[in-house]
């Protein structure tokens, strides 16, 4: 089995702003997430050669993508819940390395906001049929099926609520300071602990700042192989591995399953880090974009990925440790917290700030001499979920 | 010999005080309080709970199954079918609703003792439940509870022998639903008395006293329904009996339950009962029935179970406005999440034993017990990944533990914030579901928790039913 590691490189990318964009349709957002990818790239966009649309629930690959104007060239849409931006990219990736084209479009897309509604729709609710045309069971919100993590979490490592609410809370303050330093994050607004420790309850221990935003937005990446990267820029940046892992039902239905940590994170970091030859990755690591849908899952990555010992994310966190300017910053670009989560968007928006960090043109976020950076994304929850996790860098190795 | 050989009965925990209804109206309110069924409970849930208090004191299940109300959530569908389904008992059993009089309930006893009596069954389990509602601001508000009781009649193990009944119908109308109203109607006070049910009781109590060759002093217990105090205490009397003789009517704890209403004293009654008693029973509605039973020594079976008392015991105030949530009786502002689907009919049937009774599998291979979420069925061991190599393993029966849970202030719900837990099954199966009944300052990692058959939400005419976890204390449920 052949590895991805340096095969591929991305030579431009494009981000929408992110938020309650009520004057763009899904063509506006597209259109200006891949016209700012073909000129970051320098190419025309007759210079694509096949597309991938990442969407959850804004079309499907014809009706969505016709508009963009690309002309005769094959397309596919993909889905794999909140890691479909990635899963965009990843099938892109794919295909350049099995040498079938040599530049591909990796898009995704989601327009929340148009439903009139103040939520994501299912069938991403449990207790729902999987195609979504009957629900049967209980039908509990998303942050409930996180707060799960968050009650057992404070249970398992002996936090009083205070404290865990407080330590959670540090993970937002965090997120939105990343995110105000970035004019296309959903947010602009700064946060204090006591303002989210004070936030209404959305699903206990979880408050209305714990939640990520419900967002419209896009984002595009442009690949290539990676011996032609730079015939489009002196400054490419190249996957060392990307992985992904799907679950069995196990947390849902196992009594073994802990509810502290996600083992599809887990082992798809594990994965990664072999694929990019990667041993300690909190040393190696740069910066890393993880799926702080809700901050108790930010908390968990800390250990499913790696970075902190297990039970003692909480030493990291008061260390300062995932800051801006700490050892190893973590959602330097305000994180679904604070950038928003169009669904299909996120796992693309996320490499775009990789992409902008390694290229050391992050502005005010801009991280000090990155090497390696770390996009993660999960979609649904333990035992029915998604991890993926994708390593790059700004240097090829062979 | 044919007669009791088991009782049940559910009462449900919320109790709406008649001092809280009168501040609301700004009216006199009873001294008392009424027992209202939770915003998942129906007269279908509180069967259920009945029956399964019934059968746990039985060895053997029943042949028949008849279900009485007057509050049946369907007009045209079997809900006897469906009880029998979720308390698990044999396709071959016969079901029947009774239903249309507060009488169902003993109707469906006489029955019952006809059924064992010739021969046609075994065992018939009775099971009554109402869930009437009065007008807001008018006196059935205040006087109308919820509740449910369970009877098993049998030939074998009688605990309370039947020696003699009586019945006579009367087509006479004071109490009455037509099928556009959501309240009871009644006539006016004295005219139903005089005209109705003080001459009616007399009757049916009076014959069967006759065919038994009873007089009233040879009663250990008198047990008879009626829909306030001050009518109970004027009947005994007219009949001459003592105050010592006559059975708690339990109005003023949870108030007129309706078709059970009876049952629920009887079952009470038997519950403090001793051998050799002689024990009077009659109900009214439309007429009346009246029976009259010799308690045997076999009722040594029912000492330690659970009692009426400790069933009261159970409870917690609501005020008014939840009660106009749970019940339906104002429009409240709908959610702004989105909507979800209408269950499927063909993924309902689908999960037929899973919805009904709770049945999940148990690995032959490693022997894993394991339920699934509803909607995606096991067919591949989550274990050890073997396909198609298992048994059916039921969980309504089992008992378990809270492994984590969360406070959902977004799920759409009569009774917000939503609880949603983790279970964990003693013996084995993890359930992600609802939990109902607790107590949000006591919900704790640990907590001990049983299974409770419960509406979960209704769409497009169907009442979808499902299981909640809810919390156990050492008596039982909470």
């Amino acid at each position: 089995m052949e590895s991805i590691r340096d095969k591929v490189a991305i030579v431009g990318m494009g981000c929408t702003k992110f938020g309650e964009r009520w004057d763009m349709g899904v063509e506006d957002l597209l259109v200006e997430a891949a016209y700012e990818a073909f000129q970051d790239a320098g190419i025309e966009p007759k210079e694509i050669q096949a597309a991938w649309l990442g969407t959850v629930f804004s079309g499907m690959t014809a009706l969505t993508m016709s508009p963009l104007g690309l002309q005769y060239i094959p397309m596919t849409r993909v889905e794999n819940m909140c890691a479909t931006g990635t899963e965009a990219l990843r099938a892109a990736s794919y295909a350049v390395a099995a040498g079938i084209c040599d530049v591909a479009l990796a898009i995704g897309v989601e327009k929340l906001k148009d439903s009139g509604q103040t939520g994501v729709k299912g069938p991403a609710i449990i207790g729902d049929n999987p195609d979504g045309t009957s629900s049967i069971g209980s039908g509990y919100s998303a942050p409930a099926s996180f707060a799960y993590l968050g009650t057992r979490y404070f249970h398992q490592y002996n936090l009083d609520p205070d404290e865990g609410k407080r330590l959670l809370a540090e993970i937002a303050v965090k997120n939105h300071y990343n995110g105000s330093l970035n004019p296309k994050a959903h947010f602009q607004n700064r946060l204090t602990v006591e303002q989210v420790v004070k936030a209404p309850i959305v699903a206990w221990p979880l408050g209305l700042f714990d939640c990520c935003g419900v967002s419209d937005g896009a984002a595009a990446a442009i690949v290539t192989r990676a011996d032609m990267a730079k015939n489009f820029r002196a400054d490419p940046v190249y996957l060392k591995g990307l992985a992904v892992t799907v679950g069995a039902r196990q947390g849902s239905m196992r009594q073994d399953y802990d509810y502290v940590h996600i083992e599809e994170n887990v082992l798809a970091a594990r994965r990664v880090y072999a694929e990019a030859g990667i041993s300690d990755p909190r040393k190696e690591i740069s910066l890393a974009e993880v799926h702080d849908c809700f901050t108790c899952h930010e908390l968990i990555l800390y250990e499913d990925l790696g970075f902190s010992p297990r039970g003692r994310a909480k030493e990291d966190i008061d260390a300062g440790t995932f800051t801006l300017a700490g050892e190893l910053p973590i959602n330097t670009d305000g994180g679904l917290k604070c950038f928003g989560h169009p669904l299909g968007a996120s796992g693309l928006r996320m490499m775009y700030e990789v992409y902008k960090q390694l290229q050391g043109k992050a502005g005010p976020r801009q991280v000090k001499n990155p090497r390696l950076g770390l996009t993660h994304n999960l979609g649904g929850n333990a035992g029915n979920g998604i991890a993926s996790c994708v390593v790059v860098g700004s240097e090829r190795s062979r | 010999m044919a007669g009791i050989t088991s009782i049940g009965a559910y009462i449900p925990m919320y109790r709406l005080s008649g001092e809280e209804i009168g501040n609301m109206w700004r009216a006199k309110g009873t001294t008392g309080g009424k027992a209202v069924a939770g915003y998942d409970e129906d007269s279908v849930t509180m069967a259920v709970a009945a029956a399964l208090d019934c059968m746990k004191a039985s060895d053997k299940g029943p042949d028949a199954l008849y279900f009485a109300t007057t509050t049946a959530p369907y007009k045209e569908k079997q809900h006897a079918a469906v009880i029998a389904g979720v308390i698990d008992l044999d396709r071959r059993c016969h079901t029947a609703d009774f239903t249309n009089s507060l009488r169902a309930g003993t109707t469906a006893m006489k029955s019952a003792v006809d059924a064992v009596k010739s021969g046609s069954a075994g065992r018939v389990l009775l099971a009554a439940s109402d869930c009437r509602m009065g007008a807001p601001g008018g006196r059935f508000e205040q006087i109308l509870g919820d509740g449910a009781a369970a009877i098993m009649i049998g030939s074998a193990g009688v605990i309370a022998d039947i020696q003699g009944s009586y019945s006579l119908f009367n087509d006479f109308t004071d109490e009455w639903r037509t099928g556009n109203d959501a309240f009871v109607r009644s006539g006016e006070g004295r005219f139903v008395d005089e005209a109705g049910y003080v001459p009616t009781m007399e009757e049916a109590i009076s014959g069967v006293l006759k065919s038994c060759s009873l007089k009233p002093g040879d009663c250990s217990k008198v047990v008879f329904a009626a829909s306030d105090s001050r009518r109970h205490a004027h009947l005994a009397k007219s009949l001459g009996f003592d105050k010592a003789q006559v059975q708690d009517h339990l109005l003023a704890d949870i108030g007129h339950t309706g078709t059970p209403a009876a049952l629920m004293m009887l079952v009470a009654a038997l519950e403090e009962a001793a051998p050799g008693d002689t024990i009077l029973f009659a109900n009214y509605g439309d007429g009346a029935d009246a029976f009259v039973f010799r308690v045997t020594e076999e009722i040594g079976r029912i000492r330690g179970k659970p009692r009426m008392g400790d069933r009261l015991a159970k409870k917690r105030s609501i005020g008014y406005g939840t009660y106009l949530r749970w019940r339906d009786l104002l429009p409240f502002e709908a959610s702004s999440l989105p909507e979800r689907a209408e269950p499927s009919l063909a993924a309902r049937w689908r999960e037929g034993r899973t919805v009904s009774a709770l049945y999940g599998v148990k690995c032959r291979k490693c022997g894993t017990p394991q339920l699934h979420p509803i909607g995606q069925r096991i067919r591949v061991c989550v274990a050890c990944q073997s396909k198609d190599e298992f048994d059916a393993y039921k969980f309504s029966d089992k008992t378990g533990k809270l492994f984590t849970y969360a406070i959902d202030h977004l799920q759409p719900t009569k009774n917000p914030p939503g609880l949603n837990g983790v279970v964990d099954f003693d013996g084995g199966g993890r359930l992600i579901c609802e939990l109902t009944d607790y107590d949000l300052d006591k919900v704790a990692i640990g907590m001990p928790v049983a299974m409770t058959f419960r509406k979960l939400s209704q769409g497009k005419g169907i009442v979808n039913y499902f299981w909640k976890a809810t919390p156990l204390t050492q008596q039982g449920r909470e």
